[in-house]
C-alpha cells in the first residue's frame, strides 16, 4: 500500500518527523540506560571480581626458598649440608627444538654425555613448564661466558642456587638417604596434605632415609615476595616480604667416625651392621654396604649409572639393615634360654646328654647338631657358649612354638622396631596361629625343633636383631631405637629425654646366666673365641650362621659367583662393656660363613673405637686368627 | 568582504556567528576530558598531549568552516563527494595499500588516505540530498534507492575489511531512511531479512572478526589471545568500583595490562580510574550533546538539514554506545574510537565535520529566520 501525498501538509510532515525523532531519542535513551546497567554491574555488584582480577594481574607472589636444614653427627660432624652455585636449566615446554638449543649451549660450556643422558631421562618423566638442568656446578667462568650469550636463549636460563651435598658418599647412603627432584606423585601427595604453598618454589623433596622422614623439619618455611609487575611480567616494585624460614637442623645419635670405621672393616662384604646404646637407644652406627652415591641422584640419575646401581648382583640400593630379612640361626638361642627359665620348662642346672643329634619322640628323624659327635653333657651355660643345637631342639619342642612366639615377641622380633625411617619391615616370628592363617596348615612337632635354633620359618631383620641385642644388654628395658638425637630447637624449648618403651622383667639370676654365658662365649672354648683378643674390656656375644636357601639372584647369572652367594649369611651379635654395656651391636655379612670368622671382626673394630676410641690400623686386621670352631 | 579595520567586539562576534555556543561547551568539556585522560592513558607523555591538541586545533578549524558554509553549498557537493568518495573506494578495493590484514589505505601520492573516513560525511549526505530533491513525490523506490546508495559504499567497506567503519556508517545511512519514513513493514521485513541471512553473513566474515564475536559470548576461553581485549577491558572498568582508582593510579592502565588504552580503549582508563561516579558525568556529557544535537534536528527548517542534522546526531550516539559497549564487554570488539576522546586526528576531524554541519543548520537557520 502507497500513499501518493498529492497535496503536501507541511505541518504534517514535521508531525510525522518529530514522532520518528521522539522515536530515536526513546531508543538513545534505553541504550544510554542499558550501558549505565551495565557499569552498574561491572562497578558495583562485581566490583570485588574485577578488583581481585586486577589485583592477580598485577601481583605476581615469588616464592622464596628456604635452605634445607643441615645434617650432623652426635659430635656436629656435618654429613649433609648445603652450598650455592650455579646451574643452567631448560624450560622444555618454551623451547622449539631441544636438541638443536642443547647444541647450541653445548659450544658454550661444555656439556658431558652423562649430563645429556640424565637430562633425557628428567625429560621423560617431566611436569609441565617445569625448568631442568642441563647442567649443575657451572664454574663462575661459565657463568660469565654464558651470561653474555643468554640473550640467544629464550627458555634457558642460569639460577643460583643451593645444592645439597654428602660428603660421606656411600658411608651414610642408607642412612641419610637423599633429596630428589619433586615428582608429580609427591606433588599430589603435598597437596592432600595441604602443604603445596609451602614447596611452590621447592624443586626437591627428600626420597628416601633421614632426608625423607625428617622432610617436614628440614624443610623449612618459604617465604613471599609480594611484587608488581607490568603486562610484559617484568617486577615494578616489590610490595610485600614475608621472609623464609630455615629448616631445623638435625644432630643424628650417629657417629660418623664409628659409621667410617665400621664401613671400612666391612671391606668387600655385603651385609649390615647396627651400633645401639642399650641406655637410651641411640643408634650409634647403621650401616648397610654395600653403599651407593647418594649424590647422583639430587638432580636426577642418568641411566648409565643407575642401571649399574639396579642391575647390580651385589643389590646395593638396598637397605639391608632395615629390609632385610634373613634366618636368625644361632642369634636366637640366648633368647630360647631365656625363655626356657621364664616359663621354667628345663632348669638351667639340667643337663642334657648330646650324641650329636635330637630326635623326636616316636621319629626316627635325626636333626643333627653341627657338631658330628656331640657336646657330651650340656647344660644351659654350656648350651650357649658352645651353640649346642641339641640342647635347644628338646628346649623348643619343651616350650612348643606358641610359647616361644610369646616370649621371643617381647624383645621386638616380628614387629618393627620404630626407628625412624620409612621403609622397616617386620620380619617373621613364628605361631600356630601364624601358620594355620598363611599355610593352611598345621603346625608340626618338626617345625618346632628347627625353629629351636633360628632356622626354618624365623626371619629377622639386622634393625630387629640389634634392638633385641640392646634390650638383652640393658637387663630387659627396652628403649625406642631412633637416629635424631636433636632437632635444632629455640634455647628455651625443653628436649625429650628418651623414655623406656617397656621392660621385658627378666628375672637377674636368668639374665646373669645368660649374659655370663655369652660372655665365656669370647673366651677360650667359646664359638668367638677370637672376638675378645686382647680386648681390655669384657665382651658378651653370640655367633650365629643363617643358611642361604636361595638368595634373589639378579637377572644376569654369573656362574663363577654362584658359590659364593650361595654361602651362609654370618651373624654377630654383642654388647660391652659386658658388665655395664655402652654399645649393643648386631652385624650380618652375607654370605660371611661363620659368624665368629667375619662378622665378628667387624663387630670388635666398632667396639674399639666406640669404646676405646682405637682407630683401626690400615693393614688388613688379623682376621685369620680369630678362630672360629663354628657359627 | 569588508577591508576596513574591523573592533575586537565584531571580530569576536564574527568568529561566533555560526557556531553554537551550547554544543561548544558540550565539545569543550569532552575535550577536556580527553586531555586529562590521554595524560594518564600516556604514561605523562606531553607529545602526545601536544599531537592530540594540535588534531583539536584541525578539526575545531575544520568545523568552523564547515559552519559558516551556507546549506545550499553543502548540497552543492553532495553528489561530487559521494562519487569522489566511492571512486576511491573502488580505487582502494583495487590498488590499496595493506596494512594490518586490510586493506583501508589509498596513496594518491602526495598523501595516504583513508575513503572510508569522508564516506562517514558523504553518505548521510547524498541520501538526504537524494531526498530532498525527491520531497514532493516521495515514494517506496526512492527509499530503495537510497538504500543502494548506502549499501555500495558500505559493502566495499565490509570488504576491506573494517567492520567498525561500515557499522558506523550504515547506522548513519539507516537513520536517515528512519527519519525519512522508511515503512515499519519494510523495517520489520530487513529485521527478519537480516536475521534469516544471518548464517549467511556469518559466512562472509572474516576469522577475526568472527572471533571477536565468538569472544564476547565467552571472552575467558582465549584468555590470552583473542579475549584478551575485553577481559581486560572488563577488568579494569569492574575494578574501577564507585569512585575508581584515582587519576594517574590505574593499574590496568600503567602496568600495560590494557590493550590501545589511548585509542579505542581510552574509555577503560576513564573508567578505572574515576569510576562509576566518572562515567555518569562523562554519560552526562554525551547526553547533553547528543540532546543539543535533538533540538537542532526538531528545529530545523528543511527536509535536507532535518534529515542531515537527525542523522549525525543519532551517528554520534552510535560511535559512543558502540564503543563503551565494546570496552565494557556487552558487544563485540571493532575497532570503533570513542568519539572525541580518543587519540587520533581522523575521526576527529571526520566528527567535528558533523558538528560543523549541525551549527551551520541550526545558525543559517536562524539566519533565513530574521
Amino acid at each position: 500500500m502507497m500513499h501518493k501525498i498529492e497535496l503536501k501538509n507541511h505541518q504534517r510532515e514535521i508531525y510525522f518527523f518529530r514522532l520518528r525523532l521522539f522515536l530515536s531519542l526513546g531508543f538513545v535513551t534505553v541504550m544510554f540506560i542499558i550501558l549505565l546497567l551495565r557499569f552498574f554491574y561491572l562497578q558495583i555488584i562485581r566490583h570485588d571480581y574485577f578488583e581481585t582480577m586486577a589485583e592477580s594481574n598485577r601481583i605476581y607472589v615469588v616464592p622464596i626458598v628456604p635452605n634445607r636444614g643441615v645434617i650432623t653427627d652426635r659430635n656436629g660432624v656435618v654429613l649433609a649440608r648445603n652450598y650455592s652455585g650455579y646451574t643452567l636449566e631448560i624450560t622444555p615446554d618454551k623451547i622449539a627444538d631441544i636438541d638443536a638449543t642443547i647444541a647450541q649451549i653445548g659450544q658454550l660450556v661444555e656439556i658431558k654425555p652423562k649430563d645429556l643422558r640424565r637430562f633425557k631421562k628428567l625429560m621423560s618423566e617431566r611436569r609441565s613448564l617445569q625448568t631442568l638442568p642441563i647442567r649443575t656446578r657451572l664454574t663462575d667462568d661459565e657463568v660469565a661466558r654464558f651470561s653474555a650469550q643468554l640473550y640467544r636463549f629464550p627458555g634457558v636460563e642460569i639460577k643460583a642456587r643451593l645444592f645439597r651435598e654428602y660428603p660421606y658418599v656411600e658411608t651414610t647412603a642408607h642412612l641419610l638417604g637423599y633429596i630428589g627432584r619433586i615428582n608429580q606423585q609427591e606433588i599430589d601427595k603435598l597437596e592432600e596434605e595441604e602443604l603445596a604453598t609451602n614447596y611452590l618454589g621447592s624443586d626437591y623433596i627428600g626420597k628416601t632415609g633421614i632426608e625423607q622422614r625428617y622432610e617436614a623439619e628440614m624443610h623449612g618455611v618459604t617465604g613471599f615476595e609480594q611484587v608488581e609487575v607490568d603486562a610484559g611480567g617484568r617486577a615494578v616494585r616489590m610490595l610485600a616480604r614475608s621472609s623464609p624460614q630455615s629448616g631445623k637442623n638435625l644432630t643424628l645419635t650417629i657417629d660418623a667416625k664409628l659409621q667410617e670405621i665400621a664401613v671400612q672393616a666391612f671391606g668387600d662384604h655385603r651385609g649390615a651392621l647396627i651400633a645401639i646404646d642399650p641406655n637410651n637407644g641411640e643408634v650409634l652406627a647403621f650401616v648397610s654396604q654395600p653403599g651407593y652415591d647418594p649424590n647422583l641422584f639430587i638432580d636426577g640419575i642418568d641411566t648409565e649409572n643407575w642401571d649399574a646401581l639396579n642391575n647390580s648382583l651385589d643389590v646395593p640400593l638396598n637397605n639391608r639393615a632395615l629390609r632385610g630379612q634373613y634366618p636368625m640361626g644361632s642369634t636366637i638361642k640366648p633368647f630360647m634360654a631365656l625363655a626356657g627359665q621364664y616359663y621354667n620348662a628345663r632348669p638351667a642346672t639340667r643337663e642334657i646328654s648330646d650324641p650329636g643329634y635330637y630326635t623326636l619322640q616316636g621319629s626316627s628323624h635325626r636333626y643333627r647338631d653341627w657338631k658330628a659327635d656331640g657336646h657330651g653333657r650340656v647344660d644351659l651355660f654350656k648350651s650357649i657358649v658352645v651353640s649346642c643345637d641339641t640342647y635347644y631342639y628338646g628346649l623348643a619342642t619343651e616350650l612348643g612354638i606358641d610359647r616361644m612366639h610369646d616370649y621371643l615377641e617381647k624383645f621386638g622380633f616380628g614387629k618393627k622396631t620404630g626407628i625412624d625411617l620409612e621403609g622397616e619391615v617386620s620380619g617373621l616370628l613364628p605361631s600356630t596361629a601364624w601358620k594355620m592363617k598363611r599355610h593352611k596348615q598345621q603346625w608340626y612337632a618338626g617345625d618346632t625343633v628347627s625353629a629351636g635354633i633360628g632356622q626354618g620359618y624365623h626371619l629377622v631383620t639386622p634393625m630387629q636383631l640389634a634392638f633385641a641385642t640392646a634390650t638383652l644388654a640393658n637387663n630387659g628395658v627396652a628403649y625406642k631405637p631412633h637416629l635424631v638425637k636433636d632437632i635444632q630447637h629455640a634455647a628455651n624449648e625443653p628436649q625429650a629425654v628418651p623414655q623406656p618403651l617397656y621392660d621385658v622383667k627378666i628375672p637377674a639370676e636368668h639374665l646373669d646366666l645368660v649374659k655370663r654365658a655369652m660372655v665365656a662365649v669370647t673366651q677360650p672354648g667359646g664359638t668367638a673365641v677370637g672376638a675378645s683378643l686382647g680386648a681390655p674390656y669384657s665382651i658378651g656375644a653370640k655367633t650365629g650362621t643363617a643358611q642361604v636357601v636361595g638368595m634373589k639372584q639378579g637377572e644376569k647369572y654369573d656362574a663363577s659367583k654362584l658359590s659364593e652367594y650361595n654361602r651362609d649369611h654370618a651373624w654377630f651379635i654383642a654388647f660391652a662393656p659386658a658388665d655395664k654395656p655402652r654399645i649393643a651391636l648386631a652385624v650380618l655379612a652375607e654370605n660371611g660363613g661363620h659368624g665368629g670368622s667375619t662378622a665378628a671382626p667387624i663387630a670388635r673394630k666398632v667396639m674399639d673405637y666406640y669404646l676405646l676410641g682405637k682407630v683401626p690400623t690400615p693393614t688388613k686386621t688379623p682376621d685369620a686368627k680369630v678362630s672360629a670352631e663354628h657359627d | 568582504m569588508m577591508l576596513e579595520p574591523i573592533p575586537i567586539q565584531k571580530l569576536k562576534q564574527r568568529f561566533m556567528l555560526h557556531l553554537d555556543p551550547v554544543l561548544l561547551y558540550g565539545l569543550g568539556a569532552l575535550l577536556l576530558v580527553s586531555l586529562i585522560t590521554l595524560f594518564s592513558a600516556t604514561d605523562a607523555s606531553w607529545a602526545r598531549i601536544g599531537g592530540q591538541l594540535i588534531n583539536i586545533l584541525v578539526a575545531f578549524t575544520v568545523m568552523w568552516i564547515v559552519a559558516n558554509m551556507p546549506l545550499h553549498w553543502l548540497m552543492r557537493i553532495a553528489v561530487p563527494m559521494y562519487l569522489l568518495g566511492m571512486a576511491l573506494l573502488i580505487g582502494v578495493a583495487l590498488f590499496g595499500d595493506i596494512s594490518h590484514g586490510a586493506r583501508r589505505w589509498l596513496n594518491i601520492g602526495v598523501a595516504t588516505i583513508q575513503p572510508s573516513e569522508m564516506m562517514k560525511i558523504a553518505v548521510p549526505l547524498m541520501m538526504a540530498w537524494y531526498f530532498e530533491k525527491n520531497e514532493a513525490t516521495l515514494t517506496w523506490r526512492n527509499h530503495f534507492f537510497a538504500a543502494i546508495l548506502l549499501a555500495m559504499p558500505v559493502g566495499l567497506i565490509v570488504r576491506q575489511p573494517d567492520l567498525g567503519t561500515s557499522i558506523l556508517i550504515a547506522a548513519s545511512g539507516f537513520y536517515v531512511l528512519f527519519l525519512a519514513g522508511l515503512s515499519w513493514r519494510v523495517m520489520g521485513g530487513l529485521f527478519v531479512a537480516a536475521l534469516a541471512s544471518a548464517p549467511f553473513a556469518w559466512g562472509m566474515l572474516h576469522d577475526y572478526q568472527r572471533h571477536r564475536v565468538m569472544m564476547l559470548l565467552d571472552p575467558s576461553q582465549d584468555a590470552l589471545g583473542k579475549g584478551y581485549h575485553t577481559i581486560q577491558g572488563m577488568i579494569a572498568v569492574g575494578s574501577g568500583g564507585f569512585l575508581g582508582k584515582g587519576y594517574m593510579e590505574g593499574t590496568q592502565t600503567h602496568l600495560d595490562f590494557l590493550p590501545e588504552r589511548s585509542t579505542d580503549f581510552i574509555f577503560a582508563v576513564y573508567s578505572e580510574e574515576f569510576g562509576f561516579l566518572g562515567n555518569l558525568i562523562l554519560l552526562g556529557i554525551y547526553i547533553f550533546i547528543i540532546g543539543r544535537g535533538f533540538i537542532i534536528t526538531a528545529n530545523a527548517s528543511t527536509y535536507f538539514t532535518r534529515l542531515m542534522a537527525g542523522s549525525i546526531t543519532l551517528t554520534f550516539f552510535t560511535y559512543t554506545f558502540v564503543n563503551m559497549g565494546m570496552v565494557s564487554g556487552i558487544l563485540p570488539v571493532v575497532g570503533v574510537p570513542l568519539p572525541l576522546l580518543s587519540y587520533g586526528g581522523t575521526a576527529m576531524v571526520t566528527l567535528m565535520f558533523g558538528f560543523g554541519v549541525l551549527m551551520s543548520i541550526h545558525t543559517h537557520k536562524r539566519l533565513v529566520k530574521t
